[in-house]
Parts: structure tokens; sequence; C-alpha cells
């Protein structure tokens, strides 16, 4: 019989290895669920897994879609740290699109080097705009921040829809529901001519680097990990919760505003009815696939990216759906949370109690 | 010492010949009630129980005494079926047994009351009590609750919400649910720490009781003038060994205390300070409302501290000590920044870490995720109060070489038993945890220092180091103030006393002119006519 039987405590070494036991139990399962649907399996797993890696241009998308994960697994990562549970990353990031895209195209007839900043910095305070609105019914009211953040998520994607099919829709556009193109100025620099890597991937490592530094060495996120711990030796040392959970919140806005604005400037070049395939919900996978450690987080924003490449391949050559890519995701996190028991519990063989043990000894 | 160990190993394998021989009370069979026999036990790196033989005999108050770590916790679940033995034997009546669970000491008839309420508050005592006897709250157990509670003079209403009860009551809760049961053996695990001088008094009167009735009681403690006043035999452990038993009615506690801890016990001598005219922490005045349902509102607290000066408040658990603590500390602010007066500067409404700064050190009563972050290392715990008047860091950012050695600092001054900077703070003993939180605020050097229950949990000898370092804070001229449960600690450290009841705090007197009586008056709510207060 299999039992389990609780830590002294908690590995370290199941802390790094369950991500990868999660990683192999979703491959697995995975291929089963290929193999159900009838397709080869071999072919699957190429199509999934080697194909879109085995070009520059693979690995140059795979940078693509990775640099919104990271950025905003990085803030998530640190708002959860201290118990602040922002789900709405999404809207976050729709309204950084929102407000960076609307600067674009005020400027669309100025071609200058100012104009980018503009839209990056309106971008940022968009994020951070959503992000206060549940900092604020948190702080004020004890709103739970899950549930305020996660439905502005949808009134931010439905805010973008009624902006791009009237005031931001293009006017030479014969009506279709997206904006005018961002000219040169408006757009991110390429990286590596002839791929979409924009240096909005140099700004996500940036990010990493200020994340490990805030949370290992600075006092704040010191005070953000022992209020996410112990909340009343936070209060006991005398750090503030809701100086935290603004921050917290704010930080995570700012990035995800950053992440949308730079995906409009970015690979898409205008703003459509939908600017994001979920990168602000993917991110929160990522956010625990990486042990919401901002080193972690660059790992396992590589892997759920390779996830939307594999789905795309997958559903060119295969003719798989494309909801493939969220069963992945979905799969990667059940079992990710299955194998985070190994932490505190250890699997036992053997019967329970006090076989072998006779009445006295 | 080794000699003196011997014979009174001696003398009590006689006296228990002896009674066998005789026939004790009601037991007619020559085997005690409860017989354990070379019980060991091992814990990665620790020998918790080494071979120890215990033996009580039914209708005795057979003492359980050792310090902190002596094992005392790990003998009584193994006979609470809560561990197994690696090695040894236990009987019951002279029968061999094999108690594999709590729910079969039960059925034996062992009971056990815990240290620590495991209640639900919001529930009734009729409900608590039927959930852990898993039976039906109706109104049969009702009235059985009234018998028992009436019969041993537990009073008792089955109808009140736990969250309305004191500590004492809610021990009752306790003791009445094992009684329902009908033991054999009553458990009892350090039950006077949560109580006042009266109530420790009628619950010896309800043990003598039970006694009387054949109930074989084990009373777990280190409080020795207790164990002379209740228990007619006892076993005493050490590091895990039992090194004696004795007849606690022929014992001084002198010797009680020697046989405990192995050397001669160097009890700090109750000293005297001459306190400063400088008065280094005040409260005027200062009253705050409950926040929340359980919360104690305070009102009305006066209290100055003297440099120099240690002073005392009294007060049996959840009367305010939690709530004065926290407004103390700025944790809670108070409504106007005169209400607390920090070394002539108005305070009442500044955060915790500018009253740090300005030289106040904290401790509160709950060590684990109040005064420290359990899974956090100690070199982060270390960190976690004592950077504001530490240098902990270098250019701003956080540097963990400085807060290590500000770590081992406290682990060797205080004697902390650990492995090392990095272990968690949730790993280490009660004891050894407490005596790094008192070390981590006391290697501060603050000039005003408050303590809650500053050695709870914490075995004699640390208790006296600790008290030894707070008699040398107030020499050097800090004014320290401690709150506590424990009236000998306060009688014998403190130079003022008052007492905290419901929120309100009592005048405060000189200790000399207290009784331990008196004190348990104040600590109900009474004041002391006039000609005794200072």
């Amino acid at each position: 019989m299999i039992r389990l039987e609780a830590r002294a405590e908690p590995s370290k070494l199941m802390g790094f290895a369950a991500p990868v036991i999660a990683l192999l139990v979703t491959l697995f399962a995975g291929l089963i669920l290929f193999a159900l649907l009838g397709v080869p399996v071999g072919k699957a797993f190429y199509a999934f897994f080697i194909e879109p890696l085995s070009s520059t241009y693979g690995l140059s998308e795979l940078g693509v879609k990775a640099a919104p994960l990271i950025m905003i697994a990085v803030a998530l990562s640190i708002g959860y740290r201290a118990n602040v549970w922002n789900i709405g990353a999404e809207g976050q990031l729709i309204l950084g699109g929102i407000c960076g895209g609307a600067v674009a195209l005020y400027f669309y007839e100025v071609e200058k080097w100012y104009v980018l900043p503009l839209m990056t910095l309106a971008g940022i305070l968009g994020g951070m705009f959503w992000a206060a609105i549940p900092a604020l019914l948190r702080t004020r009211f004890n709103a739970n921040e899950i549930l305020t953040s996660l439905m502005l998520t949808y009134i931010a994607a439905l805010l973008l829809s009624l902006l791009v099919h009237g005031p931001l829709r293009d006017p030479d556009g014969f009506n279709f529901p997206e904006s005018r193109l961002f000219h040169a100025a408006a757009t991110l620099p390429i990286i590596f001519e002839g791929t979409r890597l924009h240096i909005g991937a140099l700004v996500a490592l940036l990010l990493v680097v200020v994340g490990w530094v805030l949370l290992s060495r600075t006092l704040l996120g010191f005070a953000l990990k022992v209020n996410g711990q112990a909340p009343r030796a936070g209060a006991y040392a005398g750090f503030t919760q809701n100086r935290l959970i603004w921050f917290s919140l704010l930080f995570c806005g700012a990035a995800a505003g950053c992440a949308g604005l730079f995906e409009v400037a970015g690979p898409i070049g205008q703003l459509l009815p939908n600017i994001s395939p979920g990168y602000g919900f993917t991110a929160i996978i990522v956010a625990f696939l990486g042990r919401l450690h901002p080193v972690g987080v660059v790992f396992a924003g590589l892997v759920m990216a390779l996830s939307y490449l594999g789905g795309e391949s997958a559903q060119i050559s295969l003719n798989l759906p494309v909801a493939v890519t969220g069963v992945f995701q979905g799969m990667l996190l059940f079992f990710l949370l299955a194998a985070d028991v190994l932490i505190n519990y250890r699997v036992v063989w053997g019967r329970r109690g006090t076989a072998g043990r006779g009445a006295s000894l | 010492m080794f000699g003196l160990c011997t014979k009174f190993g001696k003398l009590t394998l006689c006296d228990n010949y002896l009674k066998a021989m005789s026939g004790n009370q009601s037991n007619t069979s020559a085997a005690p009630l409860v017989a354990m026999r070379g019980i060991t036990k091992a814990y990665p790196g620790c020998l918790a129980n080494d071979s120890i033989d215990l033996f009580v005999d039914a209708g005795t108050i057979h003492a359980l005494l050792g310090e902190n770590g002596a094992g005392k916790s790990t003998l009584v679940k193994i006979l609470y079926g809560l561990l197994q033995a690696d090695a040894g034997s236990i009987e019951w009546r002279g029968e061999s047994v094999t108690i594999a669970s709590p729910a079969q000491a039960r059925q034996l008839g062992i009971a056990l009351v815990f240290q620590h309420f495991s209640l639900f508050e919001a529930l009734s005592v009729l409900e608590n009590i039927a959930l852990g006897m898993a039976v039906d709250a109706n109104n049969e157990l009702k009235q059985k609750i009234i018998e028992v509670s009436n019969r041993y003079g537990l009073p008792l209403d089955p109808d009140r919400q736990v969250y309305t009860l004191s500590v004492g009551e809610r021990q009752r809760i306790e003791i009445v649910r094992c009684l329902l049961q009908d033991p054999k053996l009553l458990i009892m695990d350090e039950p006077t720490s949560v109580l006042t001088p009266q109530e420790v008094n009628d619950l010896f009167v309800t043990l003598r009781r039970l006694s009387e009735e054949g109930v074989a009681i084990l009373y777990i403690s280190h409080k020795l003038h207790e164990i002379k006043a209740l228990c007619s035999e006892a076993t005493i452990l050490r590091g895990g060994k039992r090194v004696a038993t004795a007849i606690p009615e022929q014992e001084s506690t002198h010797s009680l205390a020697s046989l405990m801890m192995g050397d001669e016990l160097v009890a700090p001598e109750r000293e005297t300070h001459t306190p400063q005219d400088k008065v280094l922490l005040s409260l005027s005045n200062a009253s705050r409302a409950a926040a929340e349902q359980h919360e104690v509102p305070l009102e009305n607290i006066n209290l100055n501290v003297r440099a120099g000066e240690i002073v005392g408040i009294a007060g049996v658990a959840g009367n305010g000590q939690d709530e004065l603590m926290q407004v103390i500390s700025g944790e809670q602010a108070l409504g106007h920044a005169q209400a607390l007066v920090l070394d002539g500067e108005p305070a009442g409404t500044m955060s915790p870490g500018a009253r740090r700064a300005k030289g106040l050190c904290c401790v509160p009563e709950e060590r684990l995720g109040h005064a420290s972050v359990p899974s956090m290392s100690l070199t982060e715990n270390a960190f976690l109060t004592a950077h504001h008047r530490t240098n902990m860091r270098t250019i701003g950012l956080i540097s963990k070489r400085k807060s290590k050695r500000f770590a081992e600092q406290v682990i060797e001054q205080f004697n902390v038993q650990c492995n090392g900077t990095a272990t968690a703070a949730a790993s280490l003993s009660g004891g050894n945890l407490q005596k790094f939180i008192v070390g981590r605020e006391i290697e501060q050097k603050p000039s005003v220092f408050v303590v809650s229950q500053p050695t709870w949990g914490v075995d004699a000898g640390a208790a006296a180091a600790i008290h030894k370092s707070l008699q040398d804070m107030a020499r050097q001229g800090a004014a320290v103030l401690v709150i506590s449960q424990d009236l000998d600690e306060l009688m014998l450290i403190s130079d003022r006393i008052a007492a905290l009841c419901a929120g309100r705090l009592s005048d405060v007197h000189q200790t000399e002119d207290v009784t331990v009586q008196q004190l348990g008056e104040l600590m109900g709510g009474a004041s002391i006519s006039a000609e005794v207060s200072a």
C-alpha cells in the first residue's frame, strides 16, 4: 500500500524536483492524449516540442512569447510571496495596451524619438491604474483581490473591444475593428534582424534581476516575504500590511501594463480586439512553476512559451485544435500542484502503524 | 550527586515494595496501575527517552518532574498512544499492553488534559465536549456534564460559547471531557501555567478529590512547590533518563531542583534596584477599543516605568496583556501621541520601527508567528527586528553576513541549542526559540524593554539566565516591563508590581508590600486597601 507521511521539514530537493516531475508527467499524459486522438505519437511529440525549437526563427519566437510571460510572472511572484493574490494581470496587460496604444494613435503623424517612451509610460500607468482598483478595494473595504482583479479583467477586455470598434478604429480601415498600424517610431526596436524578437525580451531579463535583488536583498522584499508567511510577525517588525498590498499590486500592474504595451508596440503593431493569448493568466502558472523565484520564472516562462508555439505548430501540421495549448497548460498546473504535495510529504510503501511490533517488546 | 540519585532510587523501590505488600488502597493486586519499563524513544539526532521506568499506583498523584527537553512529553505521548516506543513495555493493571492510538488509551481508561487546549471558540461547551467524545450533543450529555462538574467542583455552563470563557474555564472543559470518560489514569500536562493562585487551589481540591476516589493522576510540571503540595510520589527525568524517584514531602524544593537540573541551581537572588527619577516609558490614560470580537478593550492605563527598575504586570491570560503589548510596541497605534511617552518624547502614534529606533524593544507572548517567522532561518529572524538598531546592511542592501554574525552572537550569549543559523525558527524547541527571541532583543541594548511571558516553556536553568539578564539590564539603567502569568517570577524580579484585569490596570505597588494572595485578588479585579498601597 502506498501512503503519504508528513516530513519533519519541507524538502528543499522536492521544491526543485516537483516542477520537473510535473513536466514529465504532463508530457506523458499529453502523449497519451495524442494517442487517444488518433495522432501518431512520435509525430505529435516532434510537432509540439521539437519543431518550434529547430530553427533560429522558432527560437526567436520563443523569446517573443516568453518575454511578456516572464515580465508578468516575476511581478506576480513578488506579490504572491506577500500573499497578495492578483489574478487580474491579464486585465492590467490589456489596459497597458490600450493606454500605450492610444498614445501611439494620438501621435500617429509624429514620428519622433519620444513617442515610444511616452507610450511605455502610458502603458505602465494604465496597468497600474487597473491594479490600483483592487488595491483600493482591498485596503479600504477588505474586498478580496482575487475576485476583484479577476472581474476587472473582463471589464478590460470589453473596454478594448469597445474602443477598437469605436473611437480608436482605423478611419480608413473599412470598418474592421482594428486601429491604424503604428508607425516605426511607435514600434519596438528588433534585436535580431528578420525576427520579431524585440527589446522587450531584454526588459524582461532586467526585470528578473530587479526582482531577484528586491526579494533577496532589500528590506522591502524581506517585508513582503515576512508578511506573506506570518502577517503578525510583520506587524511586530513594523511592516505595514496595506503599504505592501499597494506595492505588490502596483508593481504587478506596471509590469503587466508594460508587457501589454510591448505586445501592441511589438509583434502586433496596432490595437486589435484581442491583444493577448492569455499571457496574464498563463503567467500565474509560470510564477508557480518557477517556484515564485525570479530565476525559476525564466525557465518556467520558456517552457510555457513553448506550449504556445507547440500548440500553433500542432495546429498547422496535425490539424489539432488550438485548445491543445490550454490543455497542456492546465495539465501542467494540475500536475504541479499534485507534485507539490511531495515537498511536505514523502511516499511510503508498506503497511501503516504497528506492523511487526509485538504486544510488548 | 550520583550517590544521591541511587539513594532515592533505592528508597522508592523499597517504598513501592512496602505498598505492594500491604495492599495499596482499593487496588488489591500487587501490580501498579501502570508500569512502563525500559521505555526508549529516539528521534533523529536525539535520544528523547533512554530506558525510562515509570510506575503509577491507583489513587496516587504522581509527579513527572523535569526540565524542558527532559523527555516528559515524549514519555506521556507514548503512554497516551500518540507515539510508539522503540523499545520497552507497558503494563496496565499487570497485563502487558500495546497502546497504538489515543482511542485505545482512552478505552483502557487513560485520559490526557493537554497544556494547549484544542477547543472550537465559536461552539458551545456542550458541542465541544460532544465533538471531543464523538457523541451527539444531546440533553443526556448536558445532564452528565452538569453532574460531573458539580461533583468535582468544576462549575461549567454547558451552553456558554467557548470564546466567552477564561483560560481557567477552558481548562475545566478539558478536565470535564476527560472525567466523562471515567478514567482510571488522568494525565495533566502543566495544568497550572494558565491559572490564578485561587484557580490553582480549586484545581488541587478537584485533583485530591479524584485521587481519593481511586483515580491515579500523573501530574507533569516543573513547579516544585506545586509538586510538594500535591503529589505523593515523583519520578524525575533529566536528559531523557530517569534520574530518581522521590517522595516530594520528604524533599526540600532545593533538593528536588538539584535532582531535576543535575547541578546546583543558581537561581538569581531577589535584588532590588534603585530606580533613577527619569521616567523612560509612560502610559497616561491609554485606551483602546476592541477592534475585533475576541479582543479586550484597554481602559485608561496609567503606568510609569523609570530607568533602572523592573515593573511587573500580573494577570490571567486574556485580560488584555496582548493588547497592552501591541499598543506599547506600536503594532496598534494609540489615538493621540501623548498617551505613550518614550524617553520624554510623545510616541503614541509612532510606528513600531520608529519606537525601536528610539530604544524600545518588545517581546510578544506568542513565539511562533508573532515574535518570529516560523519558516524563516534564525539569521532572517535576527534581521526581522534587529536591523533598526544594528548595522545589518551594506549600501542599503541586506547583508546576510552581518545578520548571521548577530544571530551567532545571540545563539552563543543565550546558549540556544540549534543546528546553526540556517535552522528554521519553527524547528527549534519552544524553550530554545524563546531564548533566541529574548536574546535577540536584549542584544540590541534597548533603553526600554518590554517582555511578555519571558520564561514560558523555558527550563529552569534558562529561566534563571533570562531573569539574570533582565536584572542586569535594569542595573545598567534600562526601564524593564515584564508582563507575566507566573507570579513567582514577578515576585522574584520586579521592583514594583500591578495586575491587569479585563483591560484595566490596577495601582502599581512596591513588590515587598504585596502578598501573593493580595496579588491574586488584584488579578481578579479587586484593589488593595489603602494602607498597603505604595
